[in-house]
C-alpha cells in the first residue's frame, strides 16, 4: 500500500496530464458528425505516430557495435515514420475531397 | 537546449490538441491535420538535435541511421498514401496503425534487452514502473499491430472471415496468460527467465490475430478505431518510459478520443461495442438468411431505366460499396448533370456507414465534384422519400434492407437505414443477386416495385447516360 501512494507522489505529474488528457480527448472531438468520423480517426492514428520519438531515442542512444539494438531500433525509425507521413498524408488527401465539396 | 527541447515538446502537444479539435469540424478539419503535422515535425526535430540523456548528459548518436530511416520511412509513407484509390482508404489507415503498433513494441523489445542486460551485470533493482511500461508497451503494441494487419487483409479481401467454437473462451484465456506472464516477470525478473519477455510478445501477437479474426469485414472501421486508440495508449507507455511529455499527452488524448469514436461509430450503427466485438457479426449469421423463401426478382431493360428516370420529377441516389468499387462516381456525377439538364431534381441518399466506412460516400462523391447541398443525410433522405420517383440505388444492399426494421430476428435489426421503398420506383443496380457484406438476403429486391439492373456500376452508369441523352 505504502509502495502505491509513494508511486503516486512520486509520479503525480504524469498523473495529473493522463488523467487531464483523457477527459480533454472525449471533450474536444465529442460533437464531430459523422461526416468527419473517417478523416478524424485516420488525423488521430497520425498523431499516435509520435511514438516515433521513443523510436529516435532509443536509436540514438544505441551503442555502435550493439548490432541487434541498432537493427531494431532502425526499423522502428522507419516503422514510425510511416505511421506519422502516411498518416498525415493520407488524412489531407481525404479533407481535401471535403473542401472541394463545399466550395462546390 | 534541454529548455528548447521543453518548449518544442510544449508546441507539439498543444498543435495535437489543436488539430483534434479542428479536426472535428468540417471546415477547419484541413487546416487541424496540417497544424497537427507542423507540431510532430517540430517535436521530431527538436528530439534528434536538442535531446540529451537526463543521466549522463550524453547527446544522440547515430544520426546517419536516424536519417535513413526517416527519409526510407517518409518516401514509401508519401508514395502508399499517395497512390492509394479512395476506394482503399480505410485499409491505409489501418496499415499506418499497424505500423505504429509494430514501432512501440520495438522500442519496448530494445529496452527491455537494455534492462536484461543490466541485471546480467548486477546492475541494481528494477524499476517496477519502468518494467510495467515495457509489458504494457510490448503487449499493446503487438496486438495492435497484429490485429491491424488482419484487418487490411480482410478490407483487402485477402483473409476471410473465420469464427469458431469457444473462441471467446481461447481469447480470454491468451490474455489471462499474457498477464499472468507479464506479472511473474514483474516480481521475479532474473537473467534465467528474461526469455520469457518473448513468448508475452508472442503471444500477444497471436492475441491480436484471434481478436479480429471473427469480426466481420462490415464491423473492421470500428475495430480499426479501436485498435487505433490501442496504439496511442502503447505510445503513452513510451512517454511513460522516457518521462516524455510529448509522446504522453499524444498517445493518451489519441487513446480517449480513438476510444470515443469507436463508441460513436458504433452509435451510427446503433449497435453496442460488445454485440461488434462479440456478436461475431456477418460470420456467423450467414446461414439464417439463405434458408428463406426468395420469391422472384425482376429485371429492367437499360432503356427503359433510362427512360423511368428520364421522366420523373425526382430522382435520388444511394450509393454505396459498388460504386466506390467500380470507381463510378465521375460517371454518377454525368448521370445527375444529364437528368438534371432534363429538368429532373437529383438529390443523394447518404447512409452514414454507407461504404466501408463512416463518411466514405461523402468523400467520394466530393471526389467527383458533386455539390455538398445535394447530399442528404439520412434523416432529411427519409422524408423525401415518400416524394421521390425513382430511387437508383448503387452497390448498397445492408444499408437499404427493411430487414433492420421489420424482422427482429435479422442480424442488423435496430440498424437505422435509409427508407427507399417508400418511394414510387426503386431501381437496385448490383453485380449480382449475391447478399451484401453482412452476408444477409435483402427482402427489397423481391418487391413488386423493385426492379433490377445487374452489371458493374460504372460500365452500367456509363450505358445509362447513354441511352439518357437518346430519350
Amino acid at each position: 500500500m505504502q509502495n502505491i501512494l509513494n508511486f503516486i507522489t512520486e509520479h503525480q505529474q504524469i498523473l495529473y496530464i493522463v488523467i487531464l488528457m483523457i477527459f480533454l480527448g472525449i471533450e474536444i472531438i465529442g460533437k464531430v458528425p459523422s461526416v468527419l468520423h473517417t478523416p478524424l480517426m485516420s488525423g488521430a492514428n497520425a498523431i499516435h505516430g509520435v511514438v516515433i520519438i521513443g523510436a529516435i531515442i532509443v536509436m540514438g542512444k544505441a551503442e555502435s557495435d550493439n548490432y541487434l539494438a541498432l537493427i531494431l531500433g532502425f526499423l522502428a525509425v522507419i516503422l514510425g515514420t510511416l505511421n506519422v507521413v502516411g498518416g498525415f498524408v493520407v488524412t489531407d488527401r481525404m479533407l481535401e475531397m471535403f473542401k472541394k465539396k463545399t466550395k462546390g | 537546449m534541454e529548455n528548447i527541447l521543453t518548449i518544442c515538446y510544449l508546441i507539439g502537444s498543444v498543435t495535437f490538441i489543436l488539430g483534434l479539435k479542428m479536426l472535428s469540424h468540417p471546415a477547419s478539419a484541413r487546416k487541424g491535420n496540417l497544424i497537427a503535422a507542423a507540431g510532430m515535425t517540430i517535436a521530431i526535430l527538436g528530439t534528434i538535435f536538442l535531446y540529451e540523456d537526463k543521466e549522463e548528459g550524453k547527446k544522440l548518436g547515430n544520426y546517419i541511421w536516424i536519417f535513413s530511416g526517416l527519409i526510407i520511412g517518409t518516401i514509401v509513407g508519401t508514395l502508399i498514401a499517395k497512390k492509394v484509390k479512395m476506394t482503399a482508404m480505410p485499409q491505409m489507415v489501418s496499415l499506418f496503425n499497424g505500423m505504429g503498433g509494430a514501432c512501440a513494441a520495438l522500442i519496448s523489445i530494445i529496452e527491455f534487452q537494455h534492462i536484461a542486460h543490466n541485471i546480467e551485470n548486477g546492475g541494481g533493482a528494477v524499476h517496477h514502473g519502468l518494467l510495467i511500461s515495457i509489458f504494457l508497451g510490448a503487449i499493446i503494441g503487438s496486438v495492435s499491430f497484429a490485429g491491424s494487419m488482419i484487418a487490411w487483409g480482410k478490407l483487402n479481401g485477402n483473409i476471410k472471415d473465420y469464427a469458431y467454437g469457444g473462441q471467446q473462451v481461447v481469447n480470454v484465456g491468451l490474455m489471462a496468460v499474457i498477464l499472468g506472464i507479464a506479472a511473474y516477470l514483474l516480481f521475479t525478473l532474473s537473467p534465467e527467465n528474461a526469455y520469457w519477455f518473448y513468448i508475452i510478445f508472442a503471444v500477444s501477437l497471436l492475441y491480436g490475430v484471434l481478436f479480429v479474426m471473427p469480426i466481420g469485414g462490415a464491423d473492421m472501421p470500428v475495430v480499426i478505431s479501436l485498435l487505433n486508440s490501442f496504439t496511442g495508449v502503447a505510445a503513452a507507455c513510451g512517454g511513460f518510459l522516457y518521462d516524455n511529455k510529448v509522446m504522453l499527452t499524444g498517445g493518451i488524448l489519441v487513446g480517449a478520443a480513438g476510444t470515443l469514436l469507436t463508441i460513436l461509430m458504433c452509435n451510427a450503427m446503433n449497435r453496442s461495442l460488445k454485440n461488434v466485438l462479440l456478436g461475431s457479426f456477418g460470420g456467423a449469421t450467414k446461414a439464417s438468411g439463405g434458408n428463406k423463401e426468395q420469391g422472384n426478382y425482376k429485371e429492367i431493360s437499360l432503356s427503359d431505366a433510362a427512360t423511368v428516370m428520364a421522366y420523373s420529377n425526382k430522382v435520388m441516389i444511394v450509393p454505396g460499396y459498388g460504386l466506390a468499387v467500380a470507381q463510378a462516381q465521375h460517371t454518377c456525377h454525368e448521370l445527375e448533370k444529364l437528368l438534371e439538364e432534363k429538368g429532373v431534381e437529383v438529390k443523394y441518399a447518404i447512409h452514414p456507414v454507407a461504404g466501408r466506412m463512416p463518411g466514405h460516400m461523402n468523400v467520394l462523391l466530393a471526389e467527383a465534384d458533386v455539390s455538398y447541398d445535394k447530399l442528404l443525410e439520412m434523416e432529411e433522405a427519409n422524408d423525401e422519400f415518400k416524394n421521390t420517383d425513382v430511387v437508383l440505388i448503387l452497390g448498397a444492399n445492408d444499408v437499404v434492407n427493411p430487414a433492420a426494421k421489420n424482422d427482429p430476428s435479422s442480424p442488423i435489426y435496430g440498424m437505422p437505414i435509409l427508407e427507399v421503398e417508400q418511394a414510387k420506383t426503386v431501381i437496385v443496380n448490383k453485380r449480382s443477386m449475391k447478399p451484401g457484406y453482412a452476408g444477409i438476403e435483402n427482402d427489397l429486391f423481391f418487391q413488386p416495385k423493385t426492379s433490377m439492373l445487374f452489371g458493374d456500376a460504372k460500365a452500367a452508369l456509363q450505358k445509362l447516360v447513354a441511352e439518357i441523352k437518346n430519350v
